[in-house]
């Protein structure tokens, strides 16, 4: 079974966001870079397939030379090879687009991405690359189970689960509840030495398409101060609520 | 040309949501001179959309769409939207519209935004603003294709009556064969859900255990909202992470957010920003959470969450 795990590496989740180049690009300046969390729900997702169902798991990112050390702590934390398609990506479909090459030359039973990363939040390349491939796709995936040529998905829906159920391959979007927070893998010395090892291969990328261009970044404007109510006075908050911000 | 929206239903009853992207809609249309059309599935009263400024609903029934598939529906859509040379197609932020966007905009060769929270900048080529960076940041991009998809944030766009008569069409839909089904929905009825609900409650570690949180649900019923929490919450175990609201959980865009002992970590806060007023009731007038927060109350949850189901049911009564 061959599993493939598609890496965003995405600024930390406590970052300062700021912009440079007159608000054209991200401020990358004393940033650290981690794997994409949805992304590291489904990468603990597939080292489980590797432990108790023997799959070769592989990484793949999209991007320049500086991801590099998020895909070496992917191969730290357990994935075998990792792949790397040299661009700059600045839209979610000429990612897609890239993977879907990589995706045609290795015939990958299971794909699978995080719903949406945190930098850009465009939540389409998994679903994108399943209609490229025309294989069958879930997101919001909870729960995954392969057996055989089977699989068995839980989606979360707004209010509840869907339960289902396709044959291999399948592109899976994952997000927390495939795995929980405490399942994260965090590697260890004898990880670390392996992934030094493990082939990082770099390919040019192919055909480059886009269909969007951000023109610039723009930070929400800073909120006012808090009015405080006195705890024994919920009257106020609640002439508050209802005459000035009419909420209620 | 037109301008078409993905009208969803759940339960026989047009969503909220729906009406936002018409009346949207409606002004892209006005702009460009062209019709707007609604698609619905498996939805019988389809009147209300007019009030919002649709002309033309496309509905489409049959067993085979009675339960929301990605891949169907998206065909369908595609298939309308190709009839009617649609310029731009706008969707919800829902699961289910989120699910089958990409899908659309491979099979159209279209451009797609999400999380777009405002009208076009402009439309030749179509420019919008989105939120990203999990709402700490936005972006003005621009998309030069043929077709656009625009997928509009939850309760960023004000519903606007613009009544017209439409004129309803059946169509019944085409089927692909896939290895894909739908085994089983699970769905708590009559529960308000986060995306769809106008006011959460949100509760964090300072409602000190799972035993307490019928006062995080009282005060919930009582305003009509569903219920949240923050990322240690869902961590532990104490709710479901389907509840957990932030970063790496559920984004919150509801138009009052109500955050009870949740501290207001910057991931937390990342994600709750799009909502519209938030109130903080914590005991800790230092929590990071009162610097984000519009009202607040520094105060013992455990007193103020009683004496707040007390008042807002009297003035509910009033």
């Amino acid at each position: 079974m061959k599993v493939l795990v598609c890496i965003s590496n995405v600024p930390d989740t406590t970052s300062k966001i700021n912009f440079v180049d007159e608000n054209t690009s991200f401020d990358t300046n004393g940033v650290q870079f981690i794997i994409n969390p949805n992304d590291e729900f489904g990468l603990t997702r597939a080292i489980w397939m590797k432990q108790q169902q023997s799959a070769e798991v592989t990484v793949v990112t999209v991007g320049d030379n500086s991801c590099e050390s998020t895909l070496r702590k992917c191969l730290a934390i357990g994935a075998d090879k990792a792949i790397r398609i040299d661009l700059k990506p600045t839209d979610g479909f000429q990612v897609a687009k890239q993977l879907a090459r990589i995706c045609r030359e290795t015939n990958y039973d299971i794909i699978i991405a995080g719903r949406e990363s945190i930098d850009y939040n465009g939540a389409m390349v998994p679903g994108m690359l399943g209609a490229l491939l025309d294989y069958n796709f879930v997101t919001n995936c909870v729960a995954l189970d392969v057996e055989g040529e089977n699989a068995k998905a839980s989606r979360e829906i707004d209010g509840g689960i869907e339960i289902i159920s396709c044959k291999l391959p399948i592109i899976i979007g994952a997000q927390k509840g495939l795995v929980e927070e405490k399942d994260l893998i965090i590697p260890n010395m004898r990880g670390i030495m392996q992934a030094r090892q493990k082939p990082l291969k770099v390919f040019e990328p192919s055909e480059d398409e886009i269909k969007s261009s951000i023109l610039k970044f723009e930070k929400p404007i800073p909120k006012g101060e808090v009015k405080l109510v006195p705890a024994d006075d919920i009257d106020q908050l609640i002439d508050l609520l209802h005459n000035e911000a009419n909420v209620i | 040309m037109s301008v078409i929206i993905y009208a969803e239903s759940e339960n026989g009853k047009i969503k909220k949501s729906a009406f936002e992207l018409a009346s949207y809609g409606r002004e892209i249309a006005n702009e460009i001179n062209v019709p707007l059309i609604a698609v619905t599935f498996d939805q019988q009263e389809v009147e209300p959309l007019g009030t919002y400024g649709i002309e033309k609903v496309i509905k489409f029934n049959g067993s085979s769409i009675s339960n929301f598939t990605a891949l169907q529906y998206a065909e369908n859509i595609a298939s309308i939207a190709k009839e009617n040379e649609a310029k731009i197609i706008i969707l919800s932020s829902s699961a289910n519209a989120k699910y089958l966007a990409p899908k659309l905009s491979i099979t159209l060769s279209a451009g797609y935004a999400s999380n777009v929270i405002e009208p076009p900048e402009k439309l030749q080529p179509l420019t919008v603003k989105r939120s990203c960076f999990t709402n700490k940041a936005f972006n003005i991009c621009s998309l030069s294709n043929e077709v656009n998809i625009i997928g509009l944030s939850n309760n960023s766009y004000e519903i606007k009556e613009s009544p017209k008569s439409i004129e309803v069409i059946e169509k019944n839909s085409s089927f692909t064969e896939t290895t894909l089904k739908v085994e089983k929905v699970e769905k708590a009825s009559g529960k308000v859900t986060i995306a769809d609900a106008d006011v959460v409650v949100s509760g964090g570690r300072g409602l000190k255990g799972p035993e307490h949180w019928h006062l995080i649900e009282d005060l919930a019923d009582t305003l009509g909202a569903a219920t949240a929490c923050s990322k240690p919450v869902s961590d532990m175990g104490w709710r479901p992470h389907s509840e957990h609201v932030g970063q790496t959980g559920k984004p919150v865009a509801s138009n009052l957010y109500i955050a009870i002992g949740v501290s207001g970590a910057i991931q937390h806060l990342a994600g709750v920003n799009s909502s519209k007023v938030k109130v903080v009731i914590n005991n800790d007038p230092e929590a990071p959470f009162f610097k984000a927060a519009d009202y607040g109350i520094v105060g013992d949850a455990f007193e103020v969450i009683p004496q707040l189901i007390k008042k807002i049911k009297e003035f509910k009564n009033k």
